[in-house]
């Protein structure tokens, strides 16, 4: 049972009438990305802030290291080590690589009542992790809206890591992102998970998710199609379920029907 | 080092776009929002140099002059400043400085207050007056543009109305006389360094009056706030985690707020440094004058923000600098006095006012865009 870093066991939540989730249950362990696929209205962005401690789940549990744990605020998530990344990255664009890795948890010299930011430490270590990624910031007092896309986001996770996350939840982590950029950041990702986080990555994008993750769980009008093992499915049928197949399958006989009517 | 050989891959991916990213150091100097204001002062301090040298602008006593103008501007100028990169307006600071004054001046004179009191009286009321402005802001998410014009017009109309009210006119003389002997007045009112400028008198080097005291007789209270003022939040700004709060405050609220900075307590803080910095303006006035005045402190909301502005805020938070501002109240100061050493007449002075703000913003804005922009 401990075996699972984290378990989101039967997730309910609804706002008033309407269920938002149903019966979402999600296990991982260290080291593993799974990827939550979804198409728009899927419930994709209610679970991520259940996730996070923004809301509470009407139903279910959440155990986190074999303990039940209930999130009252972001905080506790937090506290328990899963950080959550969104989409809008938390980053200020107009403040420096350094003042935005360290937002909210500067480290802090001097005697007590006259501390201040230590901003040497702070570069130090900014720059120390964004190059372990690959990024050199050859000036962390540099403005993050400089940077690109791609950067921000592995700023954003790597920030994350840095101040202790077990379990990563990536929000739409390649949305923005051209082509080189997304692989970029997903490499970074499959780099955290093997050094023994658990990554809950977040997307519509079947192509990003399929190479990168261990595990699938297809999100679809607020209820889990289930979780599949990457040997267990293939990228076309993972496709076909999350854009509804079954729709798609319909389009294409009734186009061939009125093809061949046409054509006779 | 094991990490080394797998990054190197992945930083081919940036390389191409490290190259357009180089910056020099005039860039990096160009990025600093308070060079604007900086080099402003530095033109404004050539032009009148060359336009008013000999005039006397630049004697002790002239310098003395248009730096106690500046200063007094720059005492309000850098609060708000603080506010603006905090993300917030507050448009009642002309109006804190009206009530301040009475704030004091009533209590000492018409309650037999002793002085100190009533300025203990004037800040604690600041503070609430702060606070209620923040704490309206911050809970009901309405822009702080219309919460602080609200705050203008109230806090103006309950000086006029109290002060009628209490005295039955507009405006309370007789100050002067509680401030000898007062423990707390003199941080407000006592010219200091008189020694220097005795002996530069003694000495000839500077103008002298008819019975042989100097001309200027010792740095005003004012120009002291100012420096400290500019000096202590400058720190907070760039050496402090406070400090980093007001920037991400201001920069992304909901970003800040996910990461874990208070933003509701420091815009509230902020909105009580600028009732505050209002109140010590107020304090330093009343004294110097003797008087409070119902008008006082009248569009003086629009100075600090115009100076602010020039010292490299920008109007939508998270950028700029106090000491940027200390520079955008100099500039002001300084010309508002110096058109008098010249042949201008001085109702220029609001078009020239005006104009500085307008480059400035344009400026700024330009900055900005570099600032932000991504390839």
């Amino acid at each position: 049972m401990s075996n699972y870093l984290v378990q989101f066991n039967n997730i309910s939540k609804f706002f008033g009438k309407v269920i938002a989730l149903k019966d979402v249950t999600m296990k991982l362990k260290k080291g593993e990305i799974m990827c939550l696929l979804g198409d728009n209205g899927a419930g994709k962005s209610t679970l991520i802030k259940t996730l996070a401690g923004v809301h509470r789940p009407d139903e279910g549990e959440i155990i986190v290291e074999g303990k039940k744990t209930i999130f009252d605020s972001p905080k506790d998530a937090l506290d328990m080590g899963i950080a959550t990344v969104y989409q809008d990255l938390a980053l200020v664009s107009l403040m420096s690589v350094t003042r935005n890795f360290f937002m909210g948890r500067e480290p802090m010299k001097g005697p007590p009542f006259f501390k201040t930011f230590d901003i040497d430490k702070a570069n130090k270590i900014a720059a120390e992790r964004m190059g372990q990624i690959g990024i050199d910031v050859r000036d962390p007092s540099q403005a993050v809206g400089t940077m690109s896309g791609g950067e921000r986001q592995c700023l954003a996770i790597s920030r994350a890591i840095y101040f202790g996350a077990k379990v990563l939840v990536l929000d739409e982590p390649t949305s923005a992102l051209g082509v080189h950029q997304a692989s970029v950041v997903l490499k970074y990702i499959v780099k955290a998970a093997s050094e023994g986080l658990a990554v809950i990555l977040i997307t519509h994008n079947v192509h990003h998710a399929y190479p990168v993750g261990n595990s699938f769980t297809v999100l679809n009008r607020g209820k889990s199609l289930g979780t599949y093992e990457k040997k267990d499915i293939s990228r076309e049928k993972l496709l076909s379920m999350m854009a509804g197949g079954e729709e798609l399958n319909k389009l294409e006989v009734e186009l061939q029907e009125m093809n061949r009517s046409s054509t006779n | 080092m094991s990490t080394k050989s797998k990054s190197i891959e992945t930083k081919s991916y940036f390389n191409q776009d490290e190259r357009l990213k180089k910056v020099s150091k005039l860039r990096l100097l160009l990025n600093r929002p308070e060079l604007g204001a900086l080099g402003g002062a530095i033109l404004v301090f050539i032009f009148f140099g060359i336009v008013a040298g000999d005039t006397g602008m630049f004697s002790a006593y002239g310098v003395l002059n248009f730096l106690d103008v500046s200063a007094n501007l720059g005492i309000i100028a850098i609060a708000a400043a603080m506010l603006m990169i905090g993300g917030e307006f507050d448009l009642s600071i002309g109006s804190m400085i009206g009530f301040a004054g009475i704030c004091i001046a009533i209590p000492a004179i018409y309650w037999g207050w002793p002085l100190w009191t009533s300025i203990i009286f004037a800040f604690s009321m600041a503070v609430l007056v702060g606070y209620f402005n923040g704490i309206l802001v911050v809970r009901t998410g309405l822009p702080s543009f219309i919460v602080t014009l609200a705050m203008l017009f109230i806090l103006r109309g309950a000086t006029l109305a109290i002060t009628r009210l209490i005295t039955g006119r507009t405006q309370v003389p007789g100050l002067r006389v509680l401030i000898e002997d007062d423990p707390l007045a003199w941080i407000f009112a006592t010219d200091t360094f008189k020694w220097v400028f005795t002996w530069l008198g003694s000495m000839n080097l500077i103008a002298l009056r008819t019975d042989g005291t100097p001309l200027a007789t010792g740095i005003p209270p004012s120009v002291i706030w100012f420096i400290a003022l500019a000096i202590i939040t400058t720190w907070i700004l760039m050496k402090t985690r406070y400090g980093n709060w007001i920037f991400a405050s201001g920069g992304d609220k909901n970003g800040a707020n996910n990461v874990g900075v208070p933003v509701g307590r420091v815009k509230i803080s902020l909105f009580i440094g600028t009732a505050v910095a209002a109140t010590i303006f107020a304090t330093i006035q009343v004294l110097d004058a003797g008087s409070a005045d119902t008008m006082r402190g009248t569009l003086k909301e629009l100075e600090a923000i115009a100076a602010a502005v020039v010292g490299g805020c920008l109007l939508t938070g998270g950028y700029g600098s106090a000491i940027g501002a200390a520079f955008g109240a100099l500039i002001f100061g300084t010309v508002s006095m110096g058109i008098f050493y010249t042949d201008v007449d001085t109702d220029w002075f609001k078009v020239f006012l005006g104009a500085m703000m307008l480059i400035a913003v344009i400026f700024n804005n330009y900055i900005r865009r570099k600032v932000t922009e991504s390839k």
